[in-house]
């Protein structure tokens, strides 16, 4: 498979409101033929990366690449946010729909999927989980482990490009962890992942990198 | 909107009693709704002109903001009363079959002068008060204890719930969602109204369990003493004075 570039962040600079600068100049590719993992102590600006990966915070400065184009307003981030297949790190953010079908077909009728095709998408989706037949199950009575599926579910359903997974070992016991673990392995598809945990990271990532004094750790 | 946001002054007013700033600030709301007069107005106007300096708010523009933000029904207010068929008199512009009358359009600019007099009133003492002092004030002046710790848990809680919704809301925009008015979007809406909801209830519940779990037996204390000082006294004059007044402004 030959690579490519799918995030390019350059040269990021990013403060707070009246608090000091998180990142100070930040390099970082994610590129196709990798799963990405970043780790970094408690503050050092790991979601707020990924924040500016998603448009949801503007950097002060430097320049955010994604598929190849630069994106800077609310319309290019609109365009890309439902290829990036975010995972909020607490899957209670995600979903809010009464029953696990409405809201993984969320995304796909948001897009202009009919009915048909969306009710298509959730049991295809359910199917690849291990989830089948969840779908009238309602969203607040899952487990935590069963919450996160359906929140990565919901990410899924919109055929990203890649999965950008925040903290997802978070709330979740072991047997929920090695669930999550086989189900990213298995897929084809590249990953970017914020995570503390380096035994998790260990074992789904190919490639990891350190979030240090906001930069990347020896970056180029 | 932001919630993480809080406006707070370290003027004169800060260091108030909180209770004498209760009371000026009902008098003071009351006189204002009550004054029809242009002068009485202009009086009042300096008097919350004052408050508002007094509160010495750090964040200016923010204040300001926050204020026309309070105010924005008056955009409803100035496109409908000028022009209503139940305020007669003396055409000052007509557009098309709309008339707006010199009656009409008095009564809308007092109308804003009033709103924007109180609310920037309340704004002084709210922004100059933590939620602690206004609570124990109410307290103090004999409010009931169930309806004061409900307003402070209110304030505590409101913040967070607004998070919530943010974070939701994120999350819908994330997975491509576009407000319009489709079936589907107003389904939406209703179903993040409904989990909010239902979260709301949870965590009302975690909290009251964590009270419990701190020996909570049903009883707040915001009980703090409080003693007039000077300062008090020069305030509680000086707004005295400008109430006596716009009174006596409105009336002759």
């Amino acid at each position: 498979m030959s690579s490519e570039i799918l995030i390019d962040l350059c040269n990021l600079r990013f403060n707070y409101h009246n608090r000091p600068e998180v990142l100070k100049g930040l390099n970082l590719k994610v590129t196709s033929d990798h799963r990405l993992g970043l780790v970094g102590a408690n503050g050092t600006g790991k979601t707020t990366v990924l924040s500016i990966i998603m448009g949801l915070l503007k950097p002060t400065s430097g320049t955010v690449e994604i598929f190849g184009k630069l994106r800077k307003t609310e319309a290019d981030f609109r365009e890309v946010r439902p290829k990036l297949g975010f995972v909020f790190q607490d899957a209670n953010d995600q979903l809010f729909s009464p029953t696990v079908a409405d809201d993984i077909a969320f995304g796909p009728l948001n897009l202009g999927a009919s009915r048909k095709q969306a009710d298509d998408i959730v049991k295809e989706v359910l199917d690849s989980l291990g989830l089948s037949g969840f779908g009238p199950r309602v969203t607040y009575g899952l487990s935590g482990g069963e919450r996160k599926l359906v929140a990565l579910g919901t990410a899924l359903a919109l055929k990203p490009r890649l999965l950008i997974l925040d903290e997802p070992t978070t709330f979740l016991d072991e047997k929920s962890v090695a669930r999550l673990e086989a189900i990213i392995n298995n897929s084809t598809l590249p990953v970017l992942i914020v995570s503390h945990d380096h035994d998790f990271l260990d074992r789904v990532t190919t490639k990891k990198v350190r979030l240090l004094d906001g930069i990347i750790e020896g970056q180029q | 909107m932001s919630y993480s946001s809080e406006l707070s002054g370290s003027g004169a007013l800060s260091r108030v009693d909180p209770r004498l700033k209760v009371i000026i600030l009902v008098v003071w709301s009351v006189i204002i709704a009550l004054s029809w007069d242009l002068r009485a107005l202009a009086a009042g106007l300096l008097g919350s002109i004052i408050l508002v300096v007094l509160a010495g708010c750090d964040q200016k523009a923010k204040f300001i903001k926050r204020l026309f933000l309070i105010n924005s029904f008056l955009i409803f207010v100035w496109l409908v009363v000028p022009f209503s068929f139940s305020v007669p008199g003396q055409t000052l512009l007509a557009i098309g079959p709309l008339k707006m009358t010199n009656e009409g359009f008095r009564l809308t600019f007092i109308l804003t002068v009033k709103a924007l007099e109180i609310t920037a009133g309340a704004m002084a003492m709210t922004v100059s008060t933590s939620t602690f002092d206004l609570m124990a004030a109410a307290r103090a002046m004999g409010a009931p204890e169930k309806l004061t710790a409900m307003t402070a848990l209110m304030i505590r809680y409101i913040r967070v719930v607004g998070e919530e919704f943010e974070r939701l809301v994120w999350a819908m925009r994330i997975r491509g969602f576009v407000p319009k008015l489709t079936i589907h979007c107003l389904r939406s809406y209703a179903n993040l109204a409904g989990i909010l909801l239902v979260r709301g209830l949870d965590r009302g519940e975690r909290v009251h369990a964590a009270m419990l779990c701190r020996g909570y037996k049903g009883r707040f204390f915001f009980d703090r003493q409080y003693q007039l000082r000077a300062l008090d006294g020069y305030v509680a004059l000086v707004f005295f004075i400008l109430s006596a007044l716009v009174v006596i402004l409105d009336v002759i």
